[in-house]
């Protein structure tokens, strides 16, 4: 309840900071299982799908080895969306929303597939789709720091002008990727797993230690958690808010390329509702909406959980419209499960 | 009204055996409290007694785990805060729960609008509003004002306006005076009065004693959860009385004593303010402060003093004039440039501008100085623990631990940790076992701004001598509060601001309380008119 980011710390409880003994169980007890029990509700939801799916095609999730190969598409199906909310995650708890996520994802896109940019090769390529979604996030952070623009509109701004910006580039048509290299990657595989997938996981990792292991985590999730106690313990919030958008567009840069080679084409239409989906996926994983709290791991369950519903109106051949309506109880009850765990426990002295 | 003999000998509202409790902790541990019509009743207790708990108890906001509530004869349990209100029962909470972008009439009725098939009769609305203000003794607060362009002071009587207009019998009233002047606190006695006079019942919550002996009636003392007196005579009981039921103490008050030292150094003094000035906050303040040395400033809320303490910190931009620390000047505008110089700043509001509330104690500590600590831009969490758990011994924080969330702390305990955090070497090192800054490094100067706030008695003296030990090693304070007796006795030299000017310097030896009362309130009637 109480924890923001770095939830071990944050027990009432448990060993004192002069208790420097280290023990695997203690370990356990109090950092390891915590994602798991954060984020218990989207867990149960997991365990829940997969015994739908168990009773609905037991020729699937009852076998092994269609179950791994099953589940390697739902990852890989997850991982550009995944990308996407984790950049979000920052933005949510730092106490922002971005609204132009899917926008950027497009205008990247379209932008690294130009012919003129394809001339150059596959590097010049994903640089370019890094560069779009950073400089554009950077503008978004500029606004919101600088310009003090409420985040919604800033973002709703941008939201709009890039996805204009994306048709104008590409003329509203389809560019197909001539370079290997780029579609190479959504087909390459690496120790067994997808590419696309390993780039998910590097991601989530690397912004794992980004949020609870750095300053710019601290600095993000303090502004998130009192904006005004940080800026006067000398934090320089504006700064801070240009790096977490920033970041933000980067993930869009970074899920631009993994689009483009999935589809083999970039185009205007690329993440569409990308926004939605991945503030709905930060918000069930357990991340206040308010800013100070939230959690990586819960983003990427979200999104888990959100992909496997996908997956498993797909196996069973259901039309796409239950699939909405589906994951518009999930949202309801997954939030509805946290506040549950969070109210129970925030019941403690005035 | 029904004044039968009987009826008013029994009373309005009797508490018996009150038991609350949360996970870990019994917040009321059976409290007795008796309240008559048309009597002001104190309570009385040290932060953490149990007093905010009572208070929702008889709010509908917690619902008690035994204990019996007899309210006009009958015996009741809320069960939200509507219920409580609908029984009569109405609580102004410290921080006001008023809406400022609405008008004061709108805020009176703020969730029972006076409405015909859904659609508001603003002209009803503001005629019984100005009805309401009128009963107050305030006609002079227009009804179509925006709530947040008043003064302190008329928030409080619109609050008690919506308290009336739901017909309350009993007011609960928590420190209704800590964001009040001296002379707004009078006028607010004189509407209680008012009030009581016709049979309405008002609990009274403050920290300050002289206040209980004016309006009072009656007092209860709360103690560990537990009512340690009831129904003491207000004007009669003795000071070290109440004190000793409160805390087993018998001062209200303690200063330590000011260190005598030699004439001041040569050079420029540790902070210099020359001519500084805010549109309509402050004009050509210049004041100095040396290291080892505590600067008070006296003044009343609106006198331009907090704006001064942020200004000079850099959170807000001066419009001309300059601040120089140790002869250098500093950037205006730009927080950070003032702490890497060696500037903190304790806020006024604690837990809106200081404290990350839900986050523990030890990251509240070292928010200033997280990046320090950091190596290579990864933060060290085990080091902030112990540097964080040195400083708490140091300030004796009450409980230990630095890893509970700092909203779980009482208030006195709450401005410790924000001292804390600007007591951090920001360059110490892992078990070299010096988590205290030395004078040559870290903040060096710090600006206090009511910095007993909230505190109860016991805690104050505390935080007293803390602040007077780091004065003497070599720290410059710089304090503002509202409280005369406390910058009297804190500070070593004191300035007197009224209306966003220095009125008067001196040491604080060649002043009493009554010369201060006297520069600090003379033409604040205008400053009560003005928005």
């Amino acid at each position: 309840m109480t924890e923001p980011v770095d939830v071990a710390d944050h027990r009432p409880a448990g060993p004192g900071p002069a208790d420097r003994g280290w023990s695997f169980s203690q370990w356990f007890r109090a950092d390891a299982s915590e994602p798991v029990r954060r984020n218990l509700g989207l867990v149960i939801v997991l365990i829940v799908l997969y015994a739908i799916g168990a009773w609905s095609r037991p020729d699937i999730f009852l076998h092994a080895d269609r179950l791994w190969s099953n589940e390697l598409t739902v990852l890989t199906l997850a991982s550009s969306i995944g990308v996407v909310a984790i950049g979000m995650t920052f933005v949510i708890i730092s106490g922002g929303i971005d609204l132009s996520v899917g926008a950027l994802l497009a205008l990247a896109s379209v932008w690294s597939t130009t012919v003129a940019t394809q001339s150059y090769g596959a590097a010049t390529m994903v640089l370019a789709a890094l560069l779009v979604g950073t400089i554009a996030g950077v503008v978004n952070g500029t606004l919101i720091a600088y310009g003090r623009m409420a985040p919604f509109i800033a973002t709703l701004a941008m939201m709009v002008a890039a996805r204009g910006l994306a048709q104008k580039i590409s003329g509203k048509t389809t560019q197909v990727v001539s370079v290997h290299a780029i579609t190479d990657i959504a087909q390459r595989k690496v120790l067994g797993l997808p590419l696309l997938v390993v780039i998910f996981g590097v991601v989530a990792v690397l912004a794992w230690v980004l949020l609870n292991r750095t300053t710019f985590g601290r600095r993000s999730a303090a502004i998130g958690g009192n904006g005004e106690a940080a800026r006067l313990a000398g934090i320089n919030v504006r700064r801070t808010q240009v790096l977490i958008y920033a970041l933000s567009g980067l993930c869009c840069g970074i899920a631009a390329i993994m689009v483009t080679a999935q589809a083999n084409s970039g185009s205007s239409d690329h993440g569409n509702l990308y926004e939605l989906q991945a503030i709905a996926a930060v918000i069930i994983g357990g991340t206040a909406l308010a800013g100070g709290r939230g959690t990586i791991v819960g983003s990427v369950l979200g999104v888990l959980v959100f992909t496997q519903i996908t997956n498993l109106f797909i196996v069973n051949n259901l039309a796409i419209e239950y699939q909405l309506i589906a994951q518009g109880v999930i949202i309801v009850a997954a939030v509805l499960v946290q506040q549950f765990r969070v109210s129970s426990l925030r019941r403690g002295p005035a | 009204m029904s004044t039968s003999e009987t009826m008013s000998e029994a009373p309005i509202l009797s508490l018996t055996g009150i038991v609350k409790t949360f996970p870990g902790v019994r917040a009321l541990d059976g409290v007795e409290l008796e309240v008559l019509a048309g009597e002001v009743h104190c309570l009385l207790g040290q932060n953490g007694a149990g007093k905010s708990t009572l208070i929702k108890v008889l709010a509908g906001v917690h619902r008690p785990d035994a204990g019996s509530m007899v309210w006009r004869g009958e015996e009741v349990s809320f069960n939200s805060p509507l219920a409580a209100t609908k029984a009569g029962i109405s609580t102004i909470y410290q921080e006001l729960d008023l809406v400022d972008e609405l008008t004061v009439a709108e805020n009176i009725f703020l969730g029972h609008e006076q409405a015909a098939g859904g659609f508001i009769r603003r002209g009803q609305m503001r005629a019984g509003a100005k009805a309401v203000l009128d009963r107050l003794g305030h006609g002079d607060i227009p009804a179509t004002r925006k709530v947040g362009k008043l003064p302190a002071a008329a928030k409080q009587i619109v609050s008690m306006g919506r308290a009336l207009s739901h017909d309350a019998q009993l007011l609960v009233m928590d420190e209704p005076s800590a964001v009040l002047a001296h002379d707004e606190v009078a006028n607010l006695f004189r509407v209680i009065r008012d009030l009581t006079s016709r049979g309405i019942a008002v609990i009274y919550i403050t920290h300050r004693l002289e206040e209980i002996r004016e309006i009072g009636d009656r007092v209860t003392v709360l103690k560990d959860g537990r009512t340690s007196a009831v129904n003491l005579p207000a004007r009669s009981t003795g000071t070290d009385q109440l004190v000793s039921r409160m805390t087993g103490r018998t001062i209200e008050y303690i200063f330590p004593a000011r260190t005598e030292r030699a004439e001041a150094p040569a050079g420029p003094p540790l902070l210099e303010v020359v001519d500084l000035s805010r549109a309509g906050e402050f004009v050509d303040v210049s004041l100095t402060v040396r290291a080892g040395e505590i600067v008070g400033i006296a003044g009343l809320v609106g006198s331009g003093r907090s704006e001064l303490l942020e200004t000079i910190y850099g959170a807000r931009p001066a419009q001309s004039g300059e601040v120089r620390l140790d002869g250098r000047r500093l950037p205006p505008g730009r927080v950070p440039a003032a702490v890497r110089s060696g500037l903190g700043l304790a806020p006024e509001e604690r837990k809106s501008q200081a404290l990350i509330l839900e986050d523990p104690i030890y990251r509240n500590i070292t928010l200033a100085t997280f990046a320090h600590h950091a190596r290579g831009g990864i933060t060290r969490a085990s080091l902030e623990q112990t540097v964080a758990a040195e400083i708490a011994d140091d300030l004796a924080l009450q409980p230990r631990g630095v890893r509970r969330p700092v909203k779980t702390l009482s208030g006195g305990n709450q401005q410790k940790v924000v001292l804390g955090r600007w007591l951090l070497d920001p360059a110490v090192e892992p078990g070299s076992g010096a988590a205290r800054r030395r004078a040559s490094r870290g903040t060096r100067l710090l600006l206090l701004d009511e910095p007993t706030r909230g505190v109860d008695v016991g805690a104050r003296a505390d935080l007293y001598r803390v602040i007077r030990r780091l004065a003497d090693e070599g720290m410059g304070v710089l304090m503002v509060s509202s409280e005369v007796p406390e910058v009297l006795g804190l500070a070593d030299r004191v300035l007197v601001m009224r209306e966003g000017r220095v009125l008067r310097e001196a040491p604080a030896a060649e002043l009493d309380e009554e010369t201060v009362l006297d520069l600090v309130m003379a033409g604040s009637l205008l400053e009560v008119d003005s928005p």
